[in-house]
């Protein structure tokens, strides 16, 4: 199990081959992902295939500005990649192979990363646990009777169980960041507008962004400095100098001068009080570091909730209306067109997803509009506002992740507003367009890992890394590594 | 009881951009196979996104300012839910509530002199749908999405119109504009202008606006015209015998001429619009709309006014002459190449290049009869360089050459003879060829000149000074 960047030092001083690597990777995927199903899609004659390639590349002059060259990496069924099957978690979906291949996974490719498949999410990614994809739910490598979180379960399993160094997620209201705290990784959600949503397929296009899970900071800084950046192919990517993040290695830096807030409405009642114990002690690591720590306040937090569930669906209702098994997926027979209509997105969405469609759909219709959708936006701004208010004081807001641990599997079987409470701390971050890191700080009684959440400025990740690379190279938690009994 | 009619026309305006409105994909598909014009963005595959065509914009401000509309620095995208086979995405990228333009107004001259200004309601942005039939061989229906994404402007008139012929000179001035500042082909037939007119009619002198109905699938000027005067005359028999009129929506069947019955009106189809997350508000920004306004002709009805002030033009010439914007450029370029009167220009333009025109299909710009060449034409003529009817033949010589008039008159030996000794043989062999022309002449049949001058004309391929011939032959004949 090679973490990203010890990956690349081997490949690169030859000690090891990208075959070498990628076999290992697949070998391990064959040994147990029946067990913990991150993947519903391997492609592993592609990927020895793509090794292959990238051996060959590594002795030519191109294959030196390639940083991610041999290197395995997975992605979540919602980016498109030409050729490979992309489900989003849905039947809906099933057996569709799109034309085109997501910017961001280009990126990957082009920076000589290798694809080895696509991983599990919740149906669309609407979920928290991946309990919603069609395909069957994702098992948390740290205990298989649990959920990985998600919506990017897959992902974050697939870099835990370590079949992969890294891999890319997407998190529209938490869906990088919550997985990642459950599984033990690193997971960044950019800023939004920092890194192409083309080949996303879209939940709440406000709100998307592609993410990134990996063993360490450092690790998901390479990543994330290859696939960030302005696309001509999506006009809500913006025009700021494209981030490359580079983390000095000696464990020196001090965090001097870095303000870090402690948001006194992340910390409630209904916490974990594992969880909270692990993140104060993780701030407090971050103090004795140099680190200026001082409570504020983002008075608007309660409503994320709400305004997040009427905007993030509303904008699903018209996003997944394109899906009538008309031009790809499944299409179910019926007397009329209509009919054909209702019932393709009758059988073929699941319950979640069609609960969302039919809660946006009310929020946007004549005479709700008002009271439901254009009242959240009107929050959603009050929410941006605190976030624009505390980081006039201070540099980064610290909290937990989420209120608990890994939870198990079904516990939120039948309440869905339950699962829509996991998300309480990530949701602000997307309603403001803030980047977020979650990492590893520590475990609960039951060897769950326990995750905690930096928040930036927009457009500055380098800040957030900075600060947890430090906390990393102090810390050995990002370390530690389950134990998968198959 | 005298009745009037209420109309307000909706268009739908097809701009001529290169590509579609939100992709790189060609917009024109005229005779395009179906589905060949298409790429994932258009046809909505999961994870595209759209990015707006800056061209768009420009069009659509070109058009906003020649209606006279108030252009707004920030304008938004909206998606407009409902569901449609045609529909690939299952919403329709438009604008709602802050569109490109709001207000404006076009003054349409009618044939009584008068002017109906017809103020616009709603003028803004969006993309085109496909398009659906039904295939009676399969029992399936077929879905071509070459259309999808083809930018138009939606403009909504008040209802401000007053008869059916004010309603197809409205289409026939809106054809006119959008043709003469280049946003569109405006043609009816291939449906970059479409229209449905909405028609009511009440009483003259009342205020109130009855009952109206939609009248869709009007495809050319013509049916606009017939169809919109059937219905009012429908209404106005249903008002007569004591009925009512229902908010219909008609189609107009062009086979049949007759007006059918689509659907009674249905509960208001709520959108669900909402801001279109995937694009960023349209920023006009001064410096950007002071470029694209510097693209702003003259308009035609100005320009109209100006050439019967400036050039002195009968109405009737000037509205010739500016029925479209290269013809109007053409005569301009020919008065100041000219130099004299400009009412011999518009006489040769009326007379003789408009046939042409009309003949060869081109248009004016196009024309290889350049109007410096035209003027070095009509120059020829005016100096007795070469007769009308030779001038009249170099027109086409040089459109069809390319040649200048001088260059054709020298190698073709255009130019008129007037030499006395040459046309006196020629006239002399003429009579000794018609004796009996001649004695009936000589018996009284005077009218028999012209023929005389004409078989001199002919014996000199028409290079004959018509004035002299007769002279000779009146001396010889007396």
């Amino acid at each position: 199990m090679l973490s990203l960047t010890q990956a690349q030092t081997l490949l690169q001083r030859g000690e090891i081959s990208s075959r070498e690597l990628v076999s290992a990777c697949l070998e391990r995927i064959a040994a147990l992902d029946g067990a913990i199903h991150a993947f519903l899609y391997l492609d592993a004659d592609g990927a020895l295939k793509q090794a292959d390639e990238a051996d060959r590349k590594r002795k030519t002059v191109a294959g030196e500005h390639m940083p991610l060259l041999g290197v395995p990496i997975a992605i979540k069924d919602v980016l498109t990649v030409e050729g490979m099957p992309c489900t989003c978690g849905s039947k809906i979906l099933e057996g569709y192979i799109p034309p085109f291949t997501a910017t961001v996974v280009k990126k990957l490719q082009d920076a000589g990363a290798i694809l080895l498949g696509k991983t599990n999410t919740d149906e669309f990614a609407m979920g928290s646990s991946t309990e919603n994809s069609a395909y069957g739910p994702t098992r948390n490598p740290w205990d298989l009777s649990r959920a990985p979180g998600g919506s990017s379960g897959g992902s974050a399993a697939a870099v835990a169980a370590g079949f992969v160094p890294a891999a890319l997620g997407t998190d529209t209201g938490g869906s990088v960041r919550q997985p990642a705290s459950f599984c033990g990784v690193t997971g960044l959600k950019p800023t939004y507008g920092r890194a192409s949503r083309y080949g996303l397929v879209a939940y709440g296009s406000s709100l998307d962004v592609v993410g990134v899970f990996a063993h360490s900071a450092a690790d998901a800084a390479v990543v994330f400095s290859v696939y960030n950046g302005r696309d001509p192919l999506d006009a809500t990517t913006q025009d700021v100098p494209d981030a490359n993040i580079v983390l000095e290695t000696e464990a020196s830096a001090s965090l001097e001068g870095i303000r870090i807030g402690v948001p006194k409405e992340y910390f409630i009642a209904g916490v974990q009080s594992e969880v909270e114990e692990a993140v104060r002690a993780a701030i407090q690591k971050m103090a004795e570091l140099g680190a200026d720590v001082r409570e504020v306040s983002l008075p608007h937090t309660e409503y994320a909730l709400p305004v997040y569930y009427l905007i993030a669906t509303a904008e699903a209702s018209a996003n997944l209306a394109r899906f009538d098994g008309v031009r790809y997926g499944p299409r179910v027979s019926g007397e009329t067109m209509w009919d054909v209509f209702y019932k393709t997105r009758g059988e073929k969405f699941g319950d979640e997803v069609r609960r969302r469609i039919m809660l946006g759909t009310y929020a946007l219709s004549a005479g709700y509009y008002d009271a439901f959708y254009g009242q959240a936006q009107k929050v959603r701004t009050l929410i941006r506002r605190d976030f624009e208010q505390v980081f006039e004081q201070v540099d980064v807001v610290a909290c937990p992740v989420a209120p608990t641990t890994a939870f198990p599997l079904g516990a939120h079987r039948n309440d869905p507003l339950a699962m829509y409470l996991e998300d309480i701390f990530t949701l602000p971050a997307n309603l403001a367009g803030v980047p977020g890191l979650a990492f590893p700080v520590g475990f609960d009684a039951a060897g769950l890992p326990i995750g905690m959440q930096l928040m930036g400025r927009h457009f500055d990740e380098a800040t957030l890394f900075r600060l947890a690379h430090r906390y990393q190279q102090a810390t050995e938690w990002h370390l530690a590594k389950p134990t998968i009994d198959n | 009881m005298d009745y009037e009619a209420v109309i307000g026309l909706e268009t739908h305006i097809q701009l001529n951009t290169e590509s579609k409105i939100f992709c790189a994909c060609k917009a024109d598909s005229w005779n395009a196979e179906p589905n060949t014009n298409i790429c994932p963005v258009c046809t909505g595959m999961p994870g595209v996104l759209p990015v707006l065509n800056r061209r768009v914009v420009e069009k659509g401000v070109l058009l906003a300012a020649a209606m006279h509309a108030e252009i707004q620095p920030v304008s938004y995208f909206d998606r407009k839910n409902y569901f449609y086979p045609d529909l690939p995405k299952g919403y329709q990228i438009s604008q709602y509530d802050r569109p490109l333009a709001k207000g404006g107004y076009l003054d349409v001259p009618q044939a009584d002199g008068s002017i109906r200004r017809v103020t616009i309601w709603k003028m803004h942005m969006e993309e085109d749908a496909g398009k659906t039939k039904n295939d009676p061989l399969t029992g399936t229906r077929l879905i071509d999405f070459n259309r999808c994404g083809v930018p138009l402007i939606e403009m909504v008139t008040g209802p401000d119109l007053r008869s059916a012929d004010e309603a197809a000179n409205y289409l026939i001035r809106l054809r006119q504009l959008l043709r003469w500042i280049g946003v569109s082909e405006a043609d009816m037939e291939k449906g970059h202008l479409r229209c449905d007119a909405n028609v009511s009619v009440r009483q003259k002198g009342e205020t109130i606006l009855n009952t109206k109905t939609e009248i869709k699938n009007v495809n050319s000027i013509e049916a606009v015209r017939t169809a919109i005067t059937k219905e009012i005359e429908r209404q106005i028999r249903e008002y007569q015998s004591g009925g009512k009129v229902e908010a219909w929506t008609l189609e107009w069947d062009e086979d049949t001429q007759t007006l059918k019955k689509m659907r009674s009106k249905e509960t208001e189809a709520d959108y669900r619009y909402f801001r279109e997350p995937d694009l960023l508000p349209v920023y006009l920004t001064d410096e950007w709309k002071v470029k694209i306004l510097e693209t702003l002709p003259e308009l035609p009805l100005e320009r109209r006014a100006r050439f019967v002030q400036e050039y002195k033009l009968p109405e009737y010439d000037a509205e010739l002459l500016t029925s479209e914007r290269s013809l109007s450029d053409y005569f301009e370029a020919t008065v100041r190449a000219y130099g004299g009167d400009p009412k011999r220009v518009s006489n040769w333009l009326m007379n003789d290049v408009l046939r042409m025109l009309n003949e060869t299909g081109q248009t004016a710009a196009e024309l290889a009869l350049t109007p410096t060449y035209l003027a070095d034409i009509i120059r020829f003529v005016d100096a007795g360089t070469v007769n009308a009817n030779t001038g009249k033949s170099l027109l086409q010589k040089v459109n069809v050459s390319g040649k200048s008039p001088a260059e054709i008159i020298q190698a073709e030996g255009l130019a008129k003879v007037s030499d006395d000794d040459a046309i006196r043989a020629v006239v002399e062999q003429v009579l000794a060829e018609s004796p009996k022309e001649v004695e009936s002449y000589k018996n009284g049949k005077t009218g028999l000149m012209g023929w005389f001058v004409g078989q001199v004309m002919k014996k000199m391929q028409g290079k004959a000074d018509a004035q002299k011939a007769r002279a000779l032959l009146e001396k010889h004949l007396n």
